[in-house]
């Protein structure tokens, strides 16, 4: 019984939670979509300057991990391959593992450690230092203000992301490659892309859009519910990084047998 | 201990209260508060820690839900308003907090126009020249291009004000003006509050313990003890009042006193029973 009672509260506890997310999801998307005609703009200069940090800023980093990505990927597949001499697959095994899979997957996790709880904690301090509130004491709708540019930044973004995160791999398993597999680069690429179907490259380009969405929630909404004191700032930062990357797995894996599917028949 | 001998329907009361209510979960915080906050004065909301002076003053700018009660601001019942409604009114109420809650990322210059730059279609010139005029207002001229992390408490407080005052608001309210300064700089908060309300008879309400402050601001003070109004009333009246409640928080009698001299002597004698321990 007490099994029971603890599994039912935790159901409810995560459906009221994913309730919050949407209802946080659906007040940005009328901010962007529907106020815009009624006389209350869009913020596109907070937007494009959100974009740049969680966009351009992310490029480094992202750049170098993805590349040891492709590059890992690569090892692991020929240490598969060589056994059936096949090894002028790698090229195809790591194009096809990125772009469908790995390439949005990364990005979401770099972002997340970036962006998300970046999210939080900047909107958890405003919170704790009463600028959530001043906001709306002086008439102006915080999801507005500070929450509608991230979620346009990061649907922007986290797309342009994961095509340079896909060809960032690609470029690390060319490493091996021309290294191990008797490819020339311009070959390396060549039959990476023969064996891209642009489905490969469109589902992980939804998938993303996807993952920017639930990372800008989990990252807002952990933000606006941050309690008193300094402490909760951490504590929602925290969890705004660790239920990130559980739901964008989670998304992750209904979007991926979703396209298993559809794409069966 | 004058209860307000005027009607609740004299139109001079720019808020009234009628047996609010507000909890926070299964806890009541504020058990039915009734008053009247007249046009142009300065009430100042008395009360010690936990005494709900706080929510109060949240509840009136509309930050907290009352679960019963009215508050009557401007002609609408602000407790039972649409959000679009209540957005209206905010225009035309300014607000003070605590720490003065300026916008960290943006400049002191920033933070006063943003109230004009969202609700206004005034030109950029004209937000300059009303910006100029409210930071003179609070002795800040010339602080516009300052980041809030560079300025002083007492500056940051200023600022906060600048920015209340920006909307030209017919209420101001001030939430602690004077915790975490210095006497000196408490002072000047005090008196740019008393010359914000000769300037423009605004109508001012104050929430503070600090009861020096309280006296040189109030017309009149409603103190708040445990989510009740305990004594509303002119200073005078507060300070001639006979209330045990009243006498006890002006008077700064120590309520724990009593208990912990027990405690101390029961920690005594525990002692004595057993040694060493």
């Amino acid at each position: 019984m007490e099994l029971t009672t603890q599994i039912g509260g935790s159901v409810t506890d995560g459906l009221a939670y994913l309730g919050a997310l949407t209802r946080l999801g659906g007040r940005a998307a009328y901010f962007t979509f529907v106020a815009p005609f009624r006389g209350k703009p869009l913020r596109f200069e907070s937007a494009i300057s959100q974009a740049m940090q969680t966009g351009v800023g992310a490029l480094p980093i992202l750049s170098l991990i993805t590349f040891f990505i492709g590059l890992i990927l690569a090892l692991q597949s020929a240490y598969e391959l060589r056994k059936f001499g096949a090894l002028n697959y790698v090229a195809s095994a790591v194009a096809i593992s990125m772009t469908r899979e790995l390439g949005p997957l990364i990005t979401a996790i770099v972002v997340i450690g970036r962006s998300g709880s970046a999210f939080a904690a900047e909107i958890g301090t405003m919170k704790v230092t009463e600028e959530i509130d001043a906001l709306e004491t002086m008439a102006i709708d915080p999801i507005h203000f500070l929450v509608t540019p991230k979620f346009i930044a990061m649907i922007v973004m986290l797309p342009c992301l994961t095509i340079w995160a896909n060809s960032m791999g690609i470029l690390g398993g060319a490493l091996f490659g021309v290294a191990q597999a008797d490819f020339t680069l311009v070959r390396y690429i060549q039959s990476s892309l023969d064996a891209l179907f642009l489905r490969d490259i469109t589902t992980g380009l939804i998938k993303s859009v996807m993952f920017g969405i639930t990372i800008t929630a989990v990252g807002c909404h952990e933000g606006l519910s941050t309690g008193a004191g300094a402490e909760q700032v951490g504590r929602s930062t925290t969890r705004a990084v660790v239920v990130s990357i559980f739901l964008v797995i989670l998304v992750d894996l209904i979007f991926t047998a979703l396209f298993f599917f559809v794409s069966e028949r | 201990m004058e209860q307000t001998n005027r009607a609740p329907t004299e139109p001079q009361a720019m808020i009234s209260l009628r047996n609010l209510r507000v909890s926070y979960g299964e806890r009541e915080i504020l058990h039915g508060i009734s008053f009247d906050v007249m046009r142009g004065e300065t009430l100042v909301i008395l009360g010690g820690s936990g005494s709900g002076k706080s929510t109060l003053l949240r509840t009136l700018v509309g930050l907290e839900r009352t679960s019963s009660g009215e508050i009557w601001l401007k002609g609408k019942n602000i407790a039972a308003i649409s959000s679009q409604e209540m957005d209206e009114i905010r225009k035309k109420i300014g607000m003070s907090f605590q720490g003065g809650a300026l916008f960290g990322s943006m400049t002191v210059g920033e933070n006063v126009a943003l109230p004009l730059r969202e609700h206004t279609k005034l030109e950029d010139s004209t937000i300059e020249i009303i910006l100029r005029l409210k930071l003179d207002q609070v002795g800040l001229s010339g602080f516009e291009d300052y980041m809030p992390s560079q300025l002083s408490g007492g500056m940051k407080k200023r600022a906060a004000v600048a920015r209340a005052l920006a909307m030209d608001p017919e209420i101001l309210f001030f939430d602690e003006p004077s915790a975490g300064l210095d006497p000196i700089i408490a002072a000047g908060v005090d008196q740019l509050i008393l010359e914000l309300k000769q300037a423009f008879h605004m109508t001012i309400i104050v929430v503070t313990h600090e009861l020096a402050s309280a006296f040189l601001i109030a017309d009149r003070m409603v103190l708040i003890d445990k989510g009740n109004v305990v004594a509303i009333g002119s200073s005078e009246e507060m300070r001639s009042s006979t209330h045990p409640r009243v006498r006890q928080f002006l008077d700064r009698i120590a309520e724990p006193a009593v208990s912990e001299e027990l405690d101390y002597l029961q920690m005594l004698t525990e002692e004595h029973r057993h040694p060493g321990r």
